[in-house]
């Protein structure tokens, strides 16, 4: 286990130290104090553990690691990750994972407003509540919140899949609650024992795109 | 993008390091305003009359002539002055005071009026600020410090935050308001008036305005909510205490923390990480146009 003390290191120092890590190295971070973009752009398979509150952009760009933040990430967590795993014990703020083409993130606690914003294939499971707008034009991967959604859930979404457990304030535009089909039964199981989240699976709704948007409807014409 | 901080004090024993608590959080808000700062402090309350922060925009203003002028016709019991601002605490009242500033003296403007509030601001670093000004030195019981990117008006100390809203009362504003022009027509023909063409201090009219037409400071806030058009989240120092309020939309950024000895909140956690204890303090993001305030009980 290398230790990093951002007391002493600078943040730079510490992403050239987990980008050049080899598979299987372990990494601790420490002395966080909430600044941004720590442990970005990594692409092998390392262990990173961060101990504090982070800030912006933490574990943005993620290929491969497996990073735990023992705290609470500020705005734009695991922003365009595209493999590994990122989990986050405390609350995400706004926009984590956004644009995320793959990988898994877990926030334990709650997600604030725009969680999984265009995401692309990420799969993203919240133990908590998420805020509003979440799922905002989502076209591939799944958003699981074991808790509350906030106003305007999945607005514009394309085929992202998005399964609730508690109440959905509302609604955004073209987001419909679907059918939950074993297919679905089954993914969901796999994400929440990923994710080590007990909870049952009968107990979640399952909501998506009406796909009414995709195609420009002539009965609107007079909106333009 | 600016940056906002707040530091309201819950254990009186704590009153006399607010100014070294809160400078840190200040400073670490520079990269997001590194144009402009400022800081409402309330400290030694002047019950009995009022309390003035007047500003000369010549830092070679004559402020022994001023004082000697002050002396002469009203019951001054402290002076001090501090780059180019000067803090007047009067026995008379706040009225006639002000009457007297505007007819007499018109490069004076005020940023601040009431009982505990001063109001200082300047052009440049942060850091610099924090120095001239001495911030780390100031006892008291709450403090609200901006810093300042521009993005809508001029940089020069007048534009700076905290803005003035009433009797003992600022805002600090991080975001852009879209329709502050008209509004701004609207207010001035209310009788509001405006030194700068700044959004904040058209946010800043506009509480004022409200509070004046008999709204509470919770009522005035959610009436900003439908008459403000942009994005902010609000910090709003009270004589008391400060209230926290952000858009509906909420993409501005905003942390809140609290222990047993103090209650904060800023745009960034590290702000609040410099303070002591935080690492284990409650820590939560303030909801879209939910009112959060601290009072002294």
């Amino acid at each position: 286990m290398t230790a990093i003390n951002l007391n002493e290191s600078s943040v730079r120092e510490l992403n050239e130290k987990l980008q050049s890590g080899s598979s299987g190295d372990q990494f601790s971070v420490n002395n966080t104090v909430g600044k941004h973009a720590l442990s970005v752009g990594l692409t092998s398979e390392i262990n990173v553990e961060i101990n504090g509150h982070v800030g912006y952009y933490c574990a943005g760009m993620n290929q491969q690691a497996n990073i735990v933040i023992n705290g609470n990430a500020g705005p734009g967590l695991a922003e365009n990750m595209m493999s590994g795993e990122v989990r986050v014990t405390g609350n995400a703020s706004q926009y984590a994972a956004a644009t995320a083409h793959g990988g898994l993130l877990v926030i334990e606690g709650d997600a604030s407003s725009r969680c999984g914003i265009s995401m692309k294939g990420v799969n993203i499971v919240v133990g908590g509540n998420i805020g509003h707008m979440s799922a905002f034009m989502a076209q591939s991967g799944c958003l699981v919140v074991c808790g509350d959604a906030g106003d305007a859930l999945g607005d514009s979404v394309y085929e992202a899949k998005i399964y609730v457990r508690g109440e959905v304030k509302s609604l955004g535009t073209d987001c419909i609650e679907k059918e939950m089909r074993d297919e679905h039964k089954k993914e969901l199981k796999e994400l929440l024992k990923q994710s080590n989240m007990n909870h049952k699976v009968e107990d979640f709704r399952r909501y998506g795109s009406a796909r009414k948007l995709y195609n420009f409807d002539i009965d609107q014409v007079d909106e333009y | 993008m600016c940056g906002i901080v707040g530091l309201f004090i819950k254990n009186p024993a704590l009153e006399s390091e607010l100014g070294a608590l809160v400078a840190p959080m200040l400073s670490e808000m520079t990269e997001r305003g590194p144009d402009s700062a400022g800081m409402a402090v309330y400290r030694d309350p002047n019950d009995k009359g009022c309390k003035v922060t007047v500003l000369s925009q010549k830092l070679d203003f004559d402020w022994a002539s001023f004082e000697k002028a002050v002396n002469s016709h009203f019951s001054l019991n402290k002076f001090t002055v501090t780059q180019n601002h000067a803090v007047l605490s009067l026995d008379n009242s706040l009225s006639e005071v002000e009457h007297w500033l505007a007819s007499n003296w018109t490069d004076l403007s005020v940023t601040s009026a009431g009982t505990n509030i001063e109001i200082f601001k300047g052009k440049g670093n942060p850091a610099d600020f924090i120095k001239q000004f001495d911030i780390k030195n100031m006892t008291g019981t709450h403090a609200l410090g901006h810093t300042r990117m521009a993005t809508e008006s001029a940089i020069t100390t007048e534009h700076s935050h905290p803005f003035s809203t009433g009797q003992d009362l600022c805002l600090v504003h991080n975001g852009s308001l879209s329709n502050h022009n008209r509004l701004r027509e609207t207010l001035k023909r209310a009788g509001v008036q405006f030194k700068t063409d700044n959004d904040s201090e058209v946010a800043a009219g506009y509480l004022s305005w409200r509070l004046s037409e008999g709204d509470d400071l919770d009522e005035a806030l959610n009436h900003a909510i439908e008459d403000l058009d942009g994005f902010y989240t609000f910090a709003i120092g009270t004589k008391d205490g400060f209230a926290v309020m952000r858009d509906p939309i909420g993409c501005k950024p905003a942390i809140m923390a609290e222990t047993d000895d103090w209650a904060a909140m800023s745009s960034e956690y590290r702000a609040i990480a410099t303070l002591p204890g935080a690492e284990n303090a409650r820590i939560w993001e303030p909801e879209p146009t939910q009112i959060y305030s601290w009072k002294r009980s």
